[in-house]
């Protein structure tokens, strides 16, 4: 017995490290402790209630993308901040500030995500447009949209829902809660689900996966659907939280939802998908933003910054399939 | 009497001809910027002038320049998800170093084409996807303009000021200036020796390099040529614009896909067409005019940029389906 | 004696438990056509990538004229040395025109008027060689139909600039042809010799060998076996060296195969896409029936073909059970090169194993450690990742993947290509056993032994059936005969 346990130690370090995930939480957690040592101490609480207060927006949409990323090379959804700000300018104006209305509005956001989803596939299958384009041109369509019915103002959410998006339980953000429950089921439907197997097994190998009984079409169908609909989710509670739908508020989500795939440790060429990870990055990129603008340094190098370190992680993690 | 009858032979092969898949897919761009313009000098007859055209297309250079660049990087299978943040890096340092002192300017420039030239590198030893590459060197990009020219600004050198506002006989600078860059880089690309050797990479990477060409220099080529195009891109902005701003052209990475697309170009294989490519930007250039002139709100200028995509690649689809019937 | 242009000494190749490859020794003169033939995986294909610098050999020496070049031996220097190579897999650009294709091959194209000269180049060559092709300059090679595709390549092969084209390998150049141009070709062949060139063909066609060629040398299982005149061989002279090393146990006891099928209900009733007449593919419960012929003739197709209309047979056609696949071509068909050995196993059976819409993991084990026990995949650990096993044990687990599904009809797309003698065995067993409890076999196999554990074989040839044997009837010669030529 004794003989065994510090034998099974090293094992579970060396599985432990061989994980993905881990960079962007270790990553998170020095730039945290840098940025706390800068400050002495202060608001140390308050930074990592605001990182997952934030954080939770890239994570909701960060999921739908990891899925759509993980169905293979080429799959990438970029219609996800048209959607984000369709979604929440039809839901918003909907409900009209009537808290009645909450329910009926949430079911607009998912409703409006579908749709945007199943236009994307249908593009994409119908009209064999490659995923980035098909995504691409009904973003526009949808971002037109969104402005045309907008109106160019800000709709405000019912003060219910801006409540809820933005109330904390003890210090922590109620939404970030809830989506930390749902990254979870998201991460259980990823591994033990059949679908979710599916997704991983046509991202690795599409042929293969056919022969196993896999109906690929189907598959990419529900993935594209998903993501659409996670995005117009997001877009709802972003209306919420930042009191109304602005008709750029999902600009900065395209490329924070494929940001926070890549460092959680998905892999971009498919096949691999990675759940926590996600959850990681999106409290890394916001606390190195914090770090910085801590420091004193503007937005410029904030930027510089950000684009070093996802080109250096897949410089790092995408080395090992360059010889495939 | 024989040349009458090859004549009328060949009168009468025509119309098999211009039904011909293959025709109809290379003349697909022309006829759709041809249908837009007559739609547009149809609701709006004063466009069919001087200043008319001129103000229609004033912004049409720019686009093309960045849909030249995009266009180099799909002709090896690779997307640049960066060019509209480099645009507006090139624009800050026009504005400002390339103003103030002309030589940090242009070595900036120069620098900023290496960068390029480097990535493909990166792009082909390390196998990674272009696509997480250049989405992260478009946080770069935008970060170093950011840094050059913090607030909108600046001002655009006199010299390109002069030459974007030169007036032309007849027609105006901008299509001139596009027919020109058309056709030079329709020769560099689809007419010279090397040119062949670069599409042909991007068509069947393997059999290039069994004829022992070097894959990595062809990458680095087309990299660092969508740097110098998107260089032009950015100085000819600033040209119209008199002043830069960091986030002056992040639409120009959308809009340059749609562009290369919308001219005939496809996403894998090579087939890219330089002329198609200035033809797609300039539709969608003027698909926004187009659609103020319909009195539809400005709302709906990306949407219809949007449509005008899927119509054409719905036309395109069926034509390839017609052609795979065959 | 002609002049020696390349002579192969020792050559040896061994790709994993396969050796491709043994003391080839085989020269190749001016003047001279050789023909080169042999079944499937006799190892034709990759003794010409050695010769032409696309495969290193681990052993041997490689001569060309009086140098010996085997050290750093490669495309570059066999280009340079005149050597050529039309690849079964097309080796053109389809992006670019046919002139521009002309250019990839000849850096000494260029500068200006280089478009004119690689046209006339190349259009030159063609007139020469296939009269009548009606190939333009300018046509863009993705548009020409294959047979033109092929012209272009074989054409290009021969063209020459500023390095002489002296020795020609010509792998299956007519199998896209037709009779009158792959004629053309032929005649050409003889030309190009008679001018004093070499060339090398290999073709399924016997007819084409024998009156083409100066020599035949035949190769069985990675040797060469047989090297004469070609005036000394006739057709049947050629099935017989090619089947030398026939063994002769086989001739099994039919009686019992023949009762298989007039006992068992039918399950599959299929024809190839495209053929209407000729006999059908049929296959009953417990029976194994064999593909055979030459590779690329349409058995993979046919598999592919049932496994698209599972479920749902149109008319004509009847599929009667749930079927699965185990695919031949490992790592584009069958494996999931990022998963542990028994997600592998399982992935087509998740379905059985879902508990509260969770599939479970304890069942996954079980099943892993089960086929691990049945089938003998040899690992210490069933989490490990499939690529951490040999290449055998990679085919034992996409049969433990199939064999595991809740499937009566089984398709095997050539499974056992590159996988160890030990290995097979197993695999026969099992294969026989599964079929004694009534599951049926469709299997697609290059190997002439393989055969003879099926009660059934159609031969292929040209995508269509040409030929169905029952086991008491079927003999090596039979299928050599059918799958090389039509009786005539």
């Amino acid at each position: 017995m004794n003989a065994a346990r510090p034998a099974a130690r090293p094992a579970i370090v060396t599985r432990v490290l061989e994980q993905p995930w881990l960079w962007a939480y270790l990553g998170a957690l020095l730039v945290w402790l840098a940025t706390i040592t800068f400050t002495q101490g202060q608001g140390a609480g308050e930074v990592i209630s605001a990182a997952l207060a934030f954080g939770t927006f890239s994570v909701i949409v960060g999921i739908g993308q990891m899925y759509v990323i993980t169905l293979g090379p080429g799959n990438v959804d970029l219609s996800i901040p048209a959607t984000m700000t369709f979604a929440g300018a039809v839901s918003m104006k909907i409900m009209g500030t009537q808290d009645a209305m909450i329910p009926l509005g949430f079911l607009i956001a998912i409703g409006c995500g579908a749709s945007v989803g199943v236009f994307n596939y249908g593009l994409i299958r119908l009209l064999r447009i490659p995923p980035i384009i098909a995504t691409l041109s009904s973003s526009f369509l949808f971002q037109s949209a969104a402005i045309a019915y907008g109106r160019g103002i800000k709709i405000k959410p019912p003060p219910i829902l801006a409540d809820f998006a933005t109330a904390r339980i003890a210090g922590l953000p109620i939404l970030a809660l809830v989506t930390i429950l749902f990254a979870a089921l998201m991460a259980v439907v990823l591994h033990r689900t059949v679908y979710g197997r599916s997704v991983v097994a046509v991202g690795q190998n599409p042929r293969a996966a056919h022969f196993s009984g896999i109906s690929v079409d189907f598959i990419r169908f529900v993935t594209y659907v998903l993501s659409a609909t996670l995005a117009g989710i997001c877009g709802y509670f972003l209306s919420g939280f930042s009191g109304g739908a602005s008709l750029n508020m999902g600009a900065e989500f395209l490329l924070a939802s494929i940001a926070v795939v890549v460092i959680g440790g998905t892999s971009v060429a498919g096949g691999y998908a990675n759940v926590s990870g996600l959850w990681g990055a999106a409290l890394f990129m916001f606390l190195l933003v914090t770090m910085l603008n801590t420091f004193g340094l503007g937005a410029g190098v904030r930027l510089v910054m950000t684009g070093v370190i996802i080109i250096a992680v897949i410089t790092v993690a995408g080395g090992k399939s360059a010889n495939s | 009497m024989t040349d009458l009858a090859v004549a009328q032979r060949s009168l009468r092969g025509l119309p098999s001809l211009i039904l011909s898949p293959r025709f109809l897919r290379s003349a697909l761009p022309a006829l759709s910027l041809t249908v837009l313009l007559l739609a547009i000098f149809y609701l709006q007859p004063r466009t069919m002038s001087y200043f008319g055209l001129n103000l229609l297309l004033n912004l049409a250079l720019p686009i093309a320049f960045a849909t030249i660049a995009q266009m180099c990087v799909i002709t090896v299978n690779d997307l640049d998800l960066g060019i509209g943040a480099y645009v507006g890096l090139v624009a800050a340092i026009g504005a400002t170093w390339l103003n103030d002192t002309p030589l940090l300017g242009v070595a900036a420039l120069l620098g900023c084409i290496a960068i390029y030239a480097a990535l493909g590198a990166l792009i082909h030893l390390r196998n990674l996807p272009s696509i997480v590459v250049t989405l992260g060197m478009s946080f770069v990009w935008l970060g170093l303009a950011l840094l050059v020219l913090p607030t909108p600004g600046g001002k655009a050198p006199d010299w390109i000021q002069a030459i974007m506002k030169f007036r032309t006989p007849w027609l105006p600078f901008t299509i001139y200036a596009s027919v020109g860059v058309a056709l030079i880089v329709h020769v560099a690309l689809m007419r010279s020796a090397y040119g062949a050797i670069l599409r042909g990479a991007g068509g069947n990477p393997r059999s290039v390099a069994r004829a022992g060409w070097s894959l990595l220099r062809t990458k680095m080529t087309m990299f660092a040529l969508a740097g110098f195009f998107g260089m032009l891109s950015g100085l000819s902005l600033i040209g119209l614009t008199t002043s830069a701003d960091a986030n002056i052209a992040l639409r120009y990475t959308l809009l340059s896909i749609a562009g290369v697309i919308l001219g005939g170009g496809e996403f894998v294989g090579g087939r890219i067409s330089p002329v198609g490519a200035v033809i797609g930007a300039m539709t969608l250039t003027l698909a926004a005019s187009f659609l103020s002139f319909l009195r539809l709100p400005p709302d709906w200028q990306i949407g219809a940029q949007g449509g005008i995509l899927i119509v054409v690649l719905a036309f395109r689809a069926i034509i390839n389906r017609a052609e795979a019937r065959r | 004696m002609p002049e020696i242009l390349v002579r192969l000494d020792g050559v040896e190749k061994r790709f994993g438990a396969v050796q491709a490859l043994l003391d080839v020794e085989l020269t190749f003169s001016r003047g001279e056509c050789l023909g080169l033939v042999g079944h499937n995986g006799a190892g034709k294909s990759t003794l010409m990538n050695v010769l032409a610098g696309t495969v290193s050999p681990d052993n041997g020496r490689i001569n060309i004229g009086a140098d010996d070049l085997t050290r750093g031996y490669d495309v570059t220097v066999a280009h340079r040395r005149g050597i050529r190579c039309v690849f079964q897999e097309l080796s053109l650009c389809p992006n670019l025109t046919v002139a521009e294709n002309a250019r990839v091959l000849h850096p000494a194209l260029k500068g200006f008027g280089w478009r004119r000269r690689a046209g006339e180049l190349i259009i030159g060559k063609l007139d020469e060689v296939f009269p009548g092709h009606g190939v333009r300059a300018g046509d863009v090679v993705g548009d020409l139909s294959i047979a033109r595709r092929q012209m272009v390549e074989i054409a290009r092969a021969f063209s020459v600039t500023d390095v002489a084209a002296d020795l020609v390998i010509l792998d299956e150049p007519t199998s896209s042809l037709d009779s009158v141009v792959a004629a053309q070709l032929l005649a050409f062949v003889r030309r190009y010799v008679g001018s004093g060139g070499s060339c090398v063909l290999i073709s399924h066609l016997l007819g084409e060998i024998l009156s083409t060629a100066d020599r035949i040398a035949v190769m069985v299982d990675g040797k060469v076996v047989d090297v004469r005149a070609a005036t000394d061989h006739s057709r049947d002279s050629l099935v017989a060296t090619m089947g030398s090393v026939a063994k002769d146990e086989r001739q099994a006891n039919g009686a019992a195969t023949e009762s298989k099928r007039v006992d068992n209900a039918l399950k599959v009733r299929a024809r190839p896409a495209g053929q209407t007449l000729g006999p059908e593919l049929l296959v009953h419960r417990g029976e194994i029936v064999g593909l055979a012929g030459l590779a690329g003739h349409g058995q993979t197709e046919m598999l592919g073909h049932i496994y698209a209309n599972r479920g749902r047979a149109p008319a004509g056609m009847q599929i009667d059970g749930p079927v699965t696949l185990v695919a031949g071509d490992r790592q584009t068909d069958g494996i999931f090169p990022l998963w542990s050995i028994a997600r592998n196993i399982t992935v087509c059976s998740m379905r059985e194993m879902l508990r509260y819409l969770l599939v479970q993991s304890q069942s996954e084990k079980t099943m892993a450690e089960d086929w691990r026990q049945r089938i003998g995949i040899r690992t210490p650990d069933m989490n490990n990742n499939i690529l951490s096993l040999s290449g055998g044990n990679q085919q034992k687990a996409l049969f433990a993947r199939a064999l595991g599904a809740e499937a009566d009809i089984v398709l095997m797309d050539d499974p056992m290509r590159g996988v160890d003698v030990g290995t097979k065995q197993e695999v026969y067993a099992i294969i026989r056993e599964e079929a004694a409890r009534g599951r049926c076999f469709i299997w697609y196999t290059t190997e002439m032994d393989e055969l003879f554990h099926c009660d059934h074989v159609y031969v292929f040839r040209n995508r269509e059936i040409v030929a169905d044997l029952a086991r008491h009837e079927m003999t090596e010669e039979k299928v050599l005969h059918s799958s090389f030529e039509a009786a005539a």
